[in-house]
């Protein structure tokens, strides 16, 4: 007990100092996590629009393929973009094997199918009346579109929210094609299970607090943007 | 009828195997009050969804002003911003009173907005609420804020999916004050499905009664409540159960 509480103190005072590792650490963590984010968003978002509204032939069989990219383990699809990557593969000339864009790469494949298939979801549940509604108060396809994806808005937002809390907490996939490289790879979740292993309790509880102070901050700050949509709903 | 609104000749529905509507012929005359009566079930509000074009027959003709919209003939943005629908239930967007009344007039990019919701909703006695979320509101409330939303850009032809199912005696005075009003003001074609006998004898210039998905018999209120033609006209009328 008396080490877990050490180990407390020690990380504060880690954080509160700003130690130039963990900052470091830190500091790539969110350029990784936020451009990941926004590259999965712009795939996931109009892909999730795009399976709502359309309907064609093989469209069941498109979201069962969704469905298993939302489910897709994150080691499988480091396993992946390592062989992609890799000097051999047919992307190893890129030069992106554990460079933070790998880990970038890696991130997308696993949230852009989390937020296509919840803003997919979202976009369906808005009231079929409500569609027919707009359109009969004269919207054009376009205005009724507008007006459905307003009326999901907390249900896109979700998505959105729910593929950054998977591309900040995953550590498998960004384990295998970043490498955990110090000052280079290495990011809040990598460096947990490494300071872990070594033994470095006060690193790694650090490491887990300032996890679970961006997560809450990015819940916090994805709240107060829904503002009045979420006391509407 | 020359001058129809609408005319429907040999319109049958189908959902899949079901057939859910059919009328061998209706027209629908200018600036009066259409009603359309019938039991649950009975393929109303699927007929007025077909002229509100929302929906499609399966076969048959919708002329709307002469105009052929099925079969082939898309009508056209400018036709379907010509008619609008209330739906039994509100279907409210999730932004504020103003902003729902707003919505008709926005997506035409009228100007004058503001004015135009502020004195819309005081005609319909909800000036108090314009800032309110939708889901405050309650069900006579919410029906009023629909039928302001509808009004507001003033649509040559108002359908009524039964707007006053859910009200209680004092909204249903004030929506079939409002209703009356704007035909007498404005012109307005309506056409109104409702289960209420004694609403159909209050507003009607015309009465259409549909059973079983067909419309069975047409006629003014003296036709249809005083001198039947078919018996289950006739039953139905007198509140005999029928289905």
């Amino acid at each position: 007990m008396n080490d877990i509480w050490q180990g407390v103190q020690e990380a504060f005072s880690l954080i509160f100092t700003a130690d130039g590792e963990v900052m470091r650490i830190v500091a790539l963590s969110l350029a990784v996590s936020v451009s990941a984010l926004v590259l999965s968003a712009a795939v996931g978002i109009p892909l999730g629009i795009w399976l709502a509204f359309r309907r064609f032939a093989s469209r069941r069989l498109a979201i069962a393929f969704l469905y298993t990219g939302m489910g897709f383990p994150p080691v499988v699809v480091g396993l992946v973009v390592f062989l992609l990557l890799s000097r051999s593969g047919p992307l190893g000339w890129s030069g992106w094997l554990y460079t933070p864009k790998a880990m970038v790469l890696a991130q997308v494949i696993i949230a852009a199918p989390i937020i296509a298939g919840f803003t997919m979801v979202a976009v369906m549940a808005v009231n079929r009346n409500l569609r027919r509604q707009a359109r009969s108060l004269g919207a054009n396809n376009l205005q009724v579109t507008m007006t459905m994806l307003q009326e999901a808005r907390v249900g896109m937002l979700v998505a959105v929210l729910a593929g950054f809390g998977r591309i900040l907490s995953e550590v498998g996939a960004v384990m295998i094609v970043g490498g955990n490289l110090k000052g280079s790879t290495q990011v809040l979740t990598t460096a947990t299970v490494q300071f872990t292993r070594m033994g470095l309790f006060e690193r790694s509880i650090a490491m887990g607090m300032i996890l679970l102070t961006l997560t809450f901050l990015t819940s916090l700050l994805w709240v107060l943007l829904q503002g009045g949509a979420l006391q509407e709903s | 009828m020359n001058d129809a609104v609408y005319s429907l000749d040999d319109i049958v529905m189908r959902y899949g195997d079901r057939e859910v509507c059919r009328v061998s012929h209706l027209d629908v005359p200018p600036g009066s009050i259409t009603v359309v009566m019938g039991p649950n079930g009975a393929g109303k509000s699927t007929l007025l969804r077909m002229m509100g074009f929302l929906d499609s027959p399966t076969v048959g003709d919708i002329h709307f002003r002469g105009e052929l919209c099925t079969n082939g003939s898309e009508p056209s943005l400018a036709m379907r911003r010509r008619v609008t629908m209330v739906f039994q239930s509100p279907a409210l967007f999730q932004r504020s009173v103003e902003k729902n009344v707003a919505y008709g007039l926005e997506v035409r990019g009228e100007e004058n907005v503001q004015a135009r919701v502020t004195e819309m909703l005081e005609t319909v006695g909800l000036s108090h609420l314009a800032k309110a979320k939708t889901s405050t509101l309650s069900g006579g409330e919410a029906q009023r804020i629909a039928l302001a939303r509808a009004l507001i850009f003033e649509p040559e032809v108002l359908l009524l999916d039964e707007p006053t199912s859910n009200l209680d005696p004092e909204s249903v005075s004030v929506v079939e004050d409002l209703i009356s009003r704007i035909v007498k003001e404005r012109g307005t074609t309506v056409v109104l499905v409702t289960q209420n006998v004694f609403q159909a004898r209050r507003l009607a210039d015309r009465v259409a009664l549909m059973i079983d998905g067909t419309l069975i018999e047409v006629g003014t209120p003296d036709d249809v409540f005083t001198h039947p033609q078919d018996a289950r006209t006739d039953a139905f009328v007198r509140g005999v159960m029928v289905y």
